[in-house]
C-alpha cells in the first residue's frame, strides 16, 4: 500500500494550484454574480491540455490518470465550483462515454477535439419525468433509412448551449425498457436540436445548466454509441465515473472554505485574541479537516480503482455520498466561523455554500448513492 | 537554432519565514521551484521554437539530485532536453565556480546558436554567474534583456537600465540574461507532464563527465568569503496624510523640514 502521489501527480497538483489561483479565483465571484459562463478559462484550459486528462495522446488527452484529473477538479473547484463542474462535465459525461464506448471513427471525429479541449462535451440523460428513475425515458429516437430521428427534451445538463457534442439518452424500443434504450452523439448543429430555458441556480451560477429539445430533430445513423438497446448501459457506468468528478469537485469546495476559515480565524480579533486560539473553534476545524482528508482518501481510492481497471461503481458511490456531505457540512460550518461577514458577497463563503449544495443533487442524489451502495451490501 | 537555458531550482521565497531568533531562513517544507528569471529566460527560448523550426532547447541545471523536479517541469513546459549537472565535489561552489562548472557542462554539449540565463537568482541575488559563463565561453553578452528580435545572424535587443533601456545588436552565438519584463512565462502542459516523466529523461553528468578537476570547482575553488550575513532592520511604518486644506499641508511641510527634506 503506498499513500504517495506520483511525481506526475504531485507537479499537476502544483499546476493545477497555481493556474486555479491565479487564472480561476479571480473570475470566481464575478461570474457567480453575474451568471456567465467563463469561456476564457476553458479556452485556457484547453491550452494547457487540462481537457481531457485521463484520455491517451492518440485521441488528444493528455495521456494522463483518473487520480490527476479528480485533483484537477479538486484544485479548480477549491476556488470556484463552477469552473470544477464545467470541466468533470465535459470530461465524464461529455468525453468519456465516447472512449469507453465509440468505435475507432467516432473517437477520432469526436473524442480528439474534446480531449484537445477545442470542442466542449455534454451529456443529456434527464427529463422533466426521469431523474432519479432515468429508466422512464421519454424521448424517442426512431431509425428511419440513413438516419436516426430524435424527438423529446432533456433538462437540467450541465454545460447546456455552450458545448458542441451531447451524449443523449433515448428510447429506440419503449417494449423492450431499459434495453430498449439507446445512446446517441448528437452535434450541436444538427438539424430540429434546439437549446430551451436556461435554469438560474443557487449556486455554480457561472456554469449553463439548460434544456435540451430534439424536435424531428436528424442525427447520421453512425452517430449512436455503442449497441441499440446499451444505452442504459451506457449511461449507468458512465454516470459511475461521473461520480468521481463530482466527488472531486465536492472535495474541492471542502478545502477551499477549509482553507479560507484558517485564514480567516488567524486574522479576526475578537475579545482581544485571533478566533484561531479560541478552544471552541478550533475543535470545529479539527472536526472540519478531518471530514476533508477522509473524502480525499474516499475520492483518490475510487479513482486509483478506476485506473486499476478494478471494480469502482460502489467507491464512486461512496466518494460522492460522502464527499458532497463534507462539503455542505464544511461549507455550512465556515460562515459560522464567518460570522456576519460569511454571509455576505465580500467573502467568498457564502458562494461555496451555495455551490456545495448540487453536488448532493446532481449525478445521482446522495439518496442514490445510498441504493447503490446498499445494493452492493445485500446483492 | 540550438538553444541552451541555464535554470536553478531555488526555495520559493514567498513559503519562507525567517527564524526570528536566529534570523536565518526556515527552509524546512518549503516548495521548491524554478528561479523567476529563468523562467523568463525558458518561455523566450520556448517562444522562439514556437516561432521558428528547428528549434531545440536544452535546459540545463548545476545542483542536488532533487533538482530534477525543476528539470521536469522545464521539459512539461515545452524544452526538448534536459541535463543536470550533479555531484558532491561541486558542493559549496560560490558563482566562479559554479560558471565555470556550467561552462564545462556547456562545452560538453558542444553545439549552441544561444544561451540563455535568468538576471539573478532569488535565494542569491549576485546576478553573476549569466556574465561569468559568457566569459568563460568567450561570448558577446547581453544582460537585462527586455525585449528580443533575431533575424538570421543579428540579435537585437533591448537592456534595461535603471532610468530607460539600450538598444543593442550582437550576433549568434551570444548570451542572454533576462528579466520578468521580457515576457509571461508560460504554465507546465498537463500533457506535458505525463511526457516528462513517461517518455523523456533528464541526464545525469558528473564531475567526470564535463572533464572538471576538482581543484577547479566546489568550495575549495570559490574565492568568495561570506564574512558575515545579517537581516536588515525594518524600516518604521511610512505616514499617510490625506487632504488638501491648509493645516494638512502645513503638517507635511513640518514633516519634510524635521527630516531635513526641505
Amino acid at each position: 500500500m503506498n499513500f504517495n502521489l506520483t511525481k506526475e501527480q504531485e507537479m499537476v497538483k502544483t499546476l493545477m494550484r497555481k493556474f486555479a489561483e491565479t487564472e480561476v479565483k479571480p473570475l470566481a465571484a464575478e461570474i457567480d454574480e453575474n451568471e456567465r459562463f467563463p469561456r476564457e478559462t476553458v479556452e485556457k484550459m484547453a491550452r494547457y491540455n487540462m481537457m481531457g486528462i485521463p484520455f491517451p495522446k492518440q485521441y488528444g488527452g493528455a495521456g494522463g490518470d483518473n487520480i490527476s484529473y479528480a485533483i484537477a477538479v479538486e484544485e479548480l473547484a477549491r476556488v470556484c465550483g463552477t469552473t470544477g463542474v464545467i470541466l468533470s462535465a465535459h470530461t465524464s459525461l461529455g468525453a468519456h462515454p465516447i472512449y469507453q464506448f465509440g468505435n475507432e471513427e467516432q473517437k477520432n471525429k469526436y473524442l480528439k477535439p474534446l480531449a484537445e479541449g477545442k470542442y466542449l462535451g455534454a451529456f443529456g440523460l434527464t427529463e422533466p419525468n426521469a431523474g432519479t428513475d432515468a429508466a422512464g425515458q421519454q424521448t424517442l429516437a426512431v431509425l428511419e433509412n440513413d438516419h436516426w430521428v430524435l424527438n423529446g427534451s432533456k433538462v437540467f445538463i450541465t454545460n447546456g448551449g455552450e458545448s458542441d457534442i451531447y451524449i443523449i439518452i433515448a428510447m429506440t424500443d419503449k417494449k423492450k425498457g431499459t434495453r430498449g434504450i439507446s445512446a446517441f452523439i448528437v452535434e450541436k448543429d444538427a438539424p430540429g436540436f434546439s437549446i430551451g430555458k436556461i435554469e438560474h441556480k443557487m449556486g455554480i451560477k457561472g456554469s449553463s445548466t439548460s434544456e435540451l429539445i430534439f424536435e424531428n430533430c436528424i442525427i447520421p445513423k453512425e452517430n449512436i454509441l455503442g449497441e441499440v438497446g446499451q444505452g442504459f448501459k451506457i449511461a449507468m457506468q458512465t454516470l459511475d465515473g461521473g461520480r468521481i468528478g463530482i466527488a472531486s469537485q465536492a472535495l474541492g469546495i471542502a478545502q477551499g472554505a477549509l482553507d479560507e476559515s484558517v485564514k480567516y480565524m488567524k486574522e479576526r480579533k475578537q475579545f482581544g485574541k485571533a478566533l484561531s486560539q479560541f478552544q471552541g473553534l478550533q475543535w470545529m476545524v479539527a472536526d472540519m479537516a478531518t471530514k476533508v482528508t477522509a473524502a480525499r482518501w474516499l475520492v483518490y481510492n475510487a479513482a486509483w480503482r478506476k485506473d486499476q481497471k478494478l471494480s469502482y461503481a460502489n467507491e464512486a458511490a461512496m466518494a460522492k455520498l460522502y464527499a458532497a456531505e463534507v462539503a455542505m457540512d464544511v461549507t455550512t460550518k465556515a460562515v459560522q466561523l464567518h460570522g456576519g461577514y460569511g454571509y455576505t458577497r465580500e467573502y467568498p463563503i457564502e458562494r461555496m455554500m451555495r455551490d456545495a449544495k448540487i453536488t448532493e443533487i446532481y449525478e445521482g442524489t446522495s439518496q442514490v448513492q445510498q441504493m447503490v451502495i446498499a445494493a452492493n451490501i445485500f446483492k | 537554432m540550438k538553444i541552451v537555458v541555464c535554470i536553478k531550482q531555488v526555495p520559493d521565497t514567498n513559503e519562507v519565514k525567517l527564524d526570528p531568533k536566529t534570523g536565518t531562513l526556515i527552509r524546512d517544507g518549503v516548495p521548491s521551484i524554478i528561479n523567476h528569471d529563468d523562467k523568463n529566460a525558458l518561455e523566450e527560448a520556448i517562444k522562439l521554437k514556437d516561432k521558428y523550426q528547428n528549434v531545440h532547447i536544452t535546459v540545463l541545471t548545476m545542483g542536488p539530485p532533487q533538482a530534477d523536479v525543476a528539470l521536469r517541469e522545464a521539459l512539461a513546459m515545452g524544452a526538448d532536453r534536459a541535463i543536470l549537472v550533479s555531484d558532491r565535489a561541486f558542493a559549496g561552489s560560490d558563482t566562479w565556480a559554479t560558471a565555470r562548472t556550467i561552462a564545462a557542462a556547456v562545452r560538453k554539449i558542444g553545439e549552441y546558436d544561444l544561451i540563455f540565463c535568468g538576471r539573478q537568482a532569488i535565494d542569491g541575488d549576485t546576478a553573476q554567474v549569466g556574465p561569468q559563463l559568457a566569459e568563460y565561453l568567450n561570448l558577446p553578452q547581453v544582460t537585462y534583456v527586455k525585449h528580443l528580435e533575431i533575424n538570421g545572424e543579428k540579435v537585437t535587443v533591448e537592456r534595461a537600465l535603471e532610468d530607460g533601456y539600450e538598444v543593442l545588436e550582437t550576433t549568434l552565438p551570444c548570451l542572454l540574461t533576462t528579466i520578468k519584463e521580457l515576457n509571461e512565462p508560460r504554465y507546465a502542459n498537463v500533457r506535458g507532464i505525463f511526457d516528462a516523466y513517461k517518455e523523456k529523461t533528464v541526464e545525469m553528468w558528473t564531475a567526470n563527465d564535463i572533464k572538471i578537476a576538482a581543484d577547479q570547482t566546489g568550495l575549495n575553488a570559490s574565492p568568495t568569503n561570506v564574512k558575515q550575513t545579517f537581516t536588515p532592520s525594518p524600516k518604521g511604518q511610512g505616514t499617510i496624510l490625506c487632504g488638501c486644506d491648509k493645516d494638512t499641508i502645513c503638517e507635511l511641510m513640518c514633516k519634510l523640514q524635521e527630516k531635513h527634506i526641505i
